[in-house]
């Protein structure tokens, strides 16, 4: 697990034909977007180091993934293209102070958030904004319904906005009752997720709480609240089947939560620091976790086992899953193809009878299926490049 | 030898025993062991001693003559002889890790060229430092802490009048601190110590253990003096032995001063860091002549911390699990 230092000119070429084979994207609290190739064990440095540009959010711009969005924490907006391997636009988001929480598109047009509370929908020729609330620590769109998006942070509860009316929000949260103190319970969201299917909502306090809300039920306190530990819960993602969350503390400890009974199913053992970002794949059970101890780790959500720990020299920030899901094909294609070439080799050193001058492809018996596998490969990306043509973005 | 004055002495008293004994384990060669035989399936406990121990005396008089064959062998062969071969350490057979820094790497010195130590290694800010303890400190603590006030140039001690951290620390920060070294007691004798740096810089908590008092070593030397030591940091291989190693550095003034002759150690081993402090003098060019004055102790990282200290809202960068990392005897991490 060597990391590959990819700057400038020299790497550019690998960089075009690497950048879609990635499967996880990190950004790194250096201001680098690192991409990371599970099958090949590497990590490519995409984007310069600039700490005034540290990477807060990372999303994708569009469903077919291919362009990612970084959030820094000075303002600006840079949109990473997968096929080039480069930034292609920035864009600096003025107003509001604090590094970008959350970042969204909605029709085609820009959704930010800052720390300070200003939530602003960037469109063409207008800019609508709405002040959420001091001290927000996310903003979340729901997959579903793009219309709506989440916000919540210290001492700000949960909302929810509709970005066609932004006056109002739809649904506010309210505070649990007094502890058995008779103590006002703080308020302290750090992260949150729409369940799909249902309007649901599922966020984590920095007080180690899990709590389940329903924007359609007449009851504005939670449905369903849970502790886990006593650290502060800093990263949550929902697993591929809904019924289960994936939670992080600031101790390093992540654990599976069931959203049905309200208990833990199963912990993941290994990261010694911080959690910053949590991602579960949107089909494979594997969830992506990364943190304060410079180390990317994925494990299986069903069998606990940590599948790739890859060493990334930076603290990380947030992480991003591809959704592809053919791994061990790639792998296996991947393999195939070293073989290939090591036949080649064998074959071309050797004395040939007839002259074969493009004796290039060798066809064997176990080389029909790995070749027909890259021509379905390349069909599927042309596929890719043909809707992307259709969305592309104006900006 | 001992062992066999022993076997003879047990021989006496219960000579009847052994004498009938010995003629059939005997020395005698004829006696024919059934296969598989081992000192320890004998059930008596004093036959079992003693044939144990001419075992012993027969395998290490056979080490003995292999270890003189081979001798000679080498002396035979002169410069032929191949290279003795190297006993294996727990050190030389250290797991790999993965974090270890290459000196050439590009990111990880961008990255301390902007971390919060940055501006002590660009000489911009001077450390100074204050000294606490956790609440009333018993003897041994209080005079660790006057000594280390004297190791640690521009060190400031204060009593801790019970007050919390979290409120110590914005009171520090006003005042130009720069570090804020809390040495923790339990039962009369300490055995914690946490370093924060102050503007909002990282927290180490380590756990501290072999006190060494200055009046307890066997030191000949002068008190310490007024001059800046330098400071040895050893072993710090790793990306959290450089943070630490660098936090540890940024106690101590960037200049030191080589007339006083003084020198602060850090070394690492085995994720123990051991503190002693040297007052040293060249007698020619190789002979070096030590004095070790000042406390010594040994230190080992529990959690670092992102932030200033706050255990339980602060963000960790790095925790000690004990179950989950030292599973293997060989696998350190500073």
């Amino acid at each position: 697990m060597r990391d590959r230092m990819g700057r400038g000119g020299r790497t550019d070429g690998t960089h075009k034909m690497a950048a879609r084979r990635f499967h996880v994207w990190v950004g790194a609290e250096s201001g680098i977007l690192k991409g990371v190739d599970l099958g090949g064990k590497r990590a490519v440095n995409l984007t310069d180091f600039n700490r005034a540009q540290e990477i807060s959010d990372i999303a994708w711009r569009d469903p077919e993934e291919t362009e990612v969005l970084l959030g820094c924490v000075d303002g600006t907006v840079k949109v990473f293209s997968t096929r080039e391997g480069i930034v292609t636009e920035s864009r600096h988001c003025s107003g509001g102070e604090g590094p970008l929480r959350g970042l969204a598109v909605y029709n085609s047009s820009l959704v930010t958030c800052t720390e300070s509370g200003l939530l602003k929908v960037w469109t063409e020729d207008s800019e609508d904004h709405v002040e959420v609330g001091r001290g927000v620590c996310r903003m979340r769109q729901d997959a579903g319904r793009p219309e709506c998006v989440a916000t919540g942070g210290k001492e700000n509860a949960l909302k929810v906005w509709d970005l066609q009316k932004l006056q109002q929000p739809i649904f506010t949260a309210k505070n649990v009752r007094n502890d058995w103190l008779d103590l006002r319970v703080p308020i302290w969201v750090r992260d949150m997720q729409f369940i799909p299917g249902s309007g649901k909502i599922v966020t984590c306090t920095g007080h180690s709480q899990v709590r389940v809300y329903d924007p359609s039920s007449p009851q504005r306190r939670p449905v369903m609240e849970m502790t886990y530990e006593e650290y502060p819960i800093t990263a949550l993602s929902l697993t591929s089947d809904a019924n289960s969350v994936v939670v992080g503390n600031t101790r390093g400890q992540i654990a599976i939560l069931d959203l049905r009974k309200g208990r833990l199913l199963k912990c993941l053992k290994g990261q010694a620091g911080s959690i910053r970002g949590l991602h579960c794949h949107p089909t494979l059970p594997l969830v992506a976790s990364c943190g304060l101890d410079r180390f990317l780790r994925i494990h299986n959500t069903e069998s606990k086992v940590l599948q790739h720990k890859v060493y990334l020299k930076s603290r990380l920030n947030c992480v991003l899953f591809t959704s592809r899901e053919n791994w061990e094909e790639e792998a296996a294609d991947g393999a195939a193809t070293v073989k290939e070439e090591e036949e080649d080799e064998i074959w071309d050193s050797m004395a040939t009878v007839t002259d074969r001058p493009e004796s290039k492809r060798k066809t064997g018996p176990q080389e029909a299926p790995a070749s027909q596998k890259r021509l379905k490969q390349m069909s599927k990306d042309s596929e890719l490049k043909s809707t992307n043509a259709s969305t592309f973005l104006e900006d | 030898m001992a062992a066999e004055g022993k076997s003879r002495k047990r021989r006496e008293p219960g000579g009847g025993a052994e004498g009938e004994a010995q003629p059939e384990p005997g020395a005698q060669p004829e006696v024919l062991f059934p296969p598989g035989f081992s000192v320890s399936e004998i059930k008596n406990k004093q036959r079992r001693q003693f044939m144990f121990q001419r075992w012993k005396r027969a395998r290490r008089q056979e080490q003995l003559a292999a270890k003189k064959k081979r001798q000679k062998e080498r002396e035979a062969l002169g410069d032929k002889a191949p290279p003795k071969p190297v006993p294996k350490t727990i050190e030389n057979q250290r797991v790999y890790d993965e974090t270890t820094v290459d000196p050439q790497d590009e990111e990880v010195a961008f990255d301390e060229a902007t971390d919060e130590f940055s501006s002590y290694f660009n000489r911009e800010t001077s450390p100074k430092i204050l000294i606490t303890t956790s609440d009333r400190p018993r003897g041994r603590t209080v005079r660790l802490c006057e000594q280390m006030a004297k190791v640690v140039p521009n060190s400031h001690v204060f009593y801790r009048r019970g007050l919390a951290l979290k409120k110590i620390i914005p009171q520090c920060v006003a005042r130009d601190f720069t570090d804020l070294l809390v040495i923790n007691e339990d039962r009369k004798v300490p055995n914690g110590l946490v370093i924060s740096h102050l503007p909002n810089g990282p927290t180490a908590h380590f756990k501290m253990s072999s006190v060494r008092l200055a009046k307890e070593l066997k030191r000949k030397g002068k008190n310490p003096t007024e001059h800046i030591p330098e400071v040895i940091l050893n072993n710090f291989s790793t990306r959290l032995g450089h943070s630490i190693g660098r936090m540890l550095a940024s106690l101590f003034p960037y200049d030191p001063q080589f007339v006083g002759r003084q020198v602060a150690t850090f070394h690492n081993q085995r994720d123990y860091i051991f503190f002693r402090f040297h007052r040293y003098i060249f007698r020619n060019e190789k002979k070096v002549g030590l004095q070790e004055l000042g406390p010594r102790f040994t230190l080992k990282l529990r959690s670092l911390q992102k932030g200033t200290f706050d255990s339980k809202y602060g963000e960790y960068e790095w925790v000690h699990k004990r179950h989950e990392m030292d599973t293997s005897r060989r696998k350190f991490h500073l």
